[in-house]
């Protein structure tokens, strides 16, 4: 009876990370799991940590667009969008037309090459690795306009506050269109792929289910949420940008397994497709940046908030008027999702988990926002109830 | 004696010849920007084709003969890092992959970032950019692979320059 008891209680734990060939970044996982099932799921965050937040007060409103594009080298573009369309609204400086498109027509470049990255390091994991070679190879023709368009591969500096820094000439325009075509023809390939391939739906259909109801509740963003049937875009909810003139459709799944984030992903990019081609068919003319740009930024505060390949990132700007922000906060998508993971991995078999951890597309560079406190001595300084509450009382206290 | 010593001569000289045909790479992400991680999977995707040069990335720090570092060194992976280091059985390399692991970068100054690779465990070869092309990448892979085969200096320097500028 004694022992019966003792090996109920008794978990069996299996680490997963920080260095592990299923994770490409660093992060901890630990399942508890009884035979194949995991029960319970706990994650330590915070390997890529790097304090760019605090970084961020120490330099410049010019520098900080360098340092929060560095903030994920994946959608770099992204942060400082939504960087720049802040301090431009806390400045009150209006970007011209032609600087807001093509801000608009990197970002969806940019959500191409996501999301083929994504499809492909998701094929890999599904342990279909000739997908994996196809898609990153389709994925260098993006590659080649984004160097064409930026001068660089990854993290292009395409915008300076208050416009971008090249122009989109004829030139661009025919080859742009030439790979756009290209990759319409191999993302409906692969659209047919993930929805008949039988090896393939075994690992997606019906797996890692999360409803509408779980969906709101955890607060999930971006694809992962429109997968499951959450009507959340912010570039149709609150178009920014260049969205005004050139509108999206939102692509919304309703199934909520991994299936349906594949089908949201690859239907997102024909959207992206038919935007590009819009815009670089009616680009409006004009100058590419504002003539002057104040070095000092009047005090204030301003959200911006923009839709990245992952989700909704998020930033607060303050300022008090001096050379340098006084506070930048950074919300990003993955931070959001990771707890659909650790939920939704209840119930399912330990060798769904790299599926379910790769099927909300995690960014850890962008995730790890905090960590924990430790003391002089190393270990966790954690506080209890008690200690909280008493530090209530006497900081009350001593206000008085 | 001189029987073994010739030998452990041919010994050696295999030896080179299988660790220079085939370098099996582990990759640790110490707190980089997923830039250069990102460009280290592209190297090896089917556009430059890295395995062709007997490159294969795996996950074992016990099976890997090179260890490629990205990004600067942050609080929390200084230790992993170490640890993934020790592991590796002797003789191991380590290659230094953009300007976060060879200078720190862009977060030269954060709280939470100790500074480059090179503080924590020593380095062979450096590849600079940020990130630094794939072609970089396979460019800075075969020097250290020439360096082995030849026993002669690894060839790439740290840049200077790249300290200054920050
Ligand atoms: S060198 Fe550049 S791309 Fe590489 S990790 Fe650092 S910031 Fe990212």
């Amino acid at each position: 009876m004694m022992l019966e008891m003792t090996q109920k209680e008794e978990k069996f734990i299996i680490p997963i990370g920080p260095q592990h060939p299923a994770l490409k970044e660093p992060g901890h996982f630990e399942f508890a799991v009884d035979g194949e099932l995991v029960t319970d799921a706990t994650v330590r965050l915070g390997y890529v940590h790097r304090g760019i937040e605090k970084g961020a007060e120490a330099r410049n409103w010019n520098q900080n667009l360098y340092l929060v594009e560095r903030i994920c080298g994946i959608c770099s573009h992204i942060h400082a969008f939504t960087y720049a369309r802040g301090v431009e609204r806390l400045a009150e400086v209006e970007v011209p037309p032609r600087a807001q498109a093509i801000r608009v027509l990197v970002a969806e470049l940019e959500r191409i090459h996501s999301h083929m990255l994504w499809f492909g390091v998701a094929a890999h994991e599904a342990g279909f690795d000739t997908l994996f070679m196809f898609s990153w190879r389709d994925r260098e023709t993006i590659m080649d306009i984004l160097e064409g368009l930026t001068g660089n591969r990854v993290n292009y500096s395409a915008n300076v506050l208050g416009g971008v820094k090249f122009d989109v000439t004829d030139e661009h325009r025919k080859t742009i269109l030439e790979a756009v075509d290209f990759m319409e023809k191999r993302t409906k390939h692969y659209l047919n792929v993930v929805t008949t391939d039988a090896m393939f739906l075994q690992r997606t259909r019906g797996i890692g289910v999360a409803n509408l109801q779980q969906a709101h509740r955890l607060g999930i963003l971006g694809p992962t949420a429109r997968a499951s049937g959450v009507k959340r875009d912010v570039r149709v909810d609150a178009p920014y940008s260049a969205y005004k003139q050139f509108p999206i459709k939102m692509v919304v799944e309703t199934a909520g397994d991994l299936e349906a984030r594949f089908v949201v992903r690859l239907k997102e990019l024909f959207e992206s497709y038919r935007l590009i081609r819009e815009i670089l068919n009616n680009m409006p003319e004009g100058d590419l940046q504002v003539k002057r740009f104040p070095r000092r930024i009047k005090p204030g505060e301003v959200i911006s908030r923009v839709e990245a390949p992952r989700g909704e990132v998020f930033y607060y700007i303050r300022s008090n008027g001096g050379e340098m922000p006084e506070r930048l906060k950074v919300r990003t998508p993955t931070m959001m999702n990771m707890a659909s993971v650790l939920a939704m991995a209840v119930g399912h078999q330990l060798a769904d988990m790299p599926m379910l951890l790769v099927g909300i597309d995690p960014c850890f560079s962008c995730n790890d926002r905090g960590v924990a406190i430790c003391n002089s001595k190393g270990d966790h300084d954690q506080w209890t109830w008690e200690r909280l509450r008493q530090h209530g009382i006497d900081f009350y206290a001593e206000k008085v | 004696m001189n029987i073994t010593q010739e030998w452990n001569d041919i010994l050696d000289k295999v030896k080179t010849w299988a660790r220079v045909n085939s370098p099996w790479l582990i990759h640790y992400n110490s707190g980089s920007c997923n830039g250069c991680d990102i460009e280290i999977l592209a190297t090896l995707t089917p556009r430059y084709d890295a395995e062709r040069l007997g490159v294969k990335l795996q996950g074992s720090p016990r099976h890997a003969d090179v260890l490629v570092c990205t990004g600067p060194v942050t609080m929390q992976s200084r230790d992993r890092l170490q640890r993934i280091y020790d592991q590796m059985p002797d003789p191991k390399f380590v290659v230094a992959v953009g300007s976060c692991a060879i200078s720190g970068g862009a977060f030269q100054g954060c709280y939470n970032v100790i500074g480059h690779i090179d503080e924590v465990i020593p380095v062979d070869a450096y590849i600079p950019g940020c990130p630094p092309r794939p072609e970089a990448i396979i460019d800075g892979l075969v020097k250290l692979l020439t360096a082995i085969k030849t026993g002669a200096p690894i060839q790439t320097e740290k840049p200077e320059e790249l300290l200054d500028v920050v």
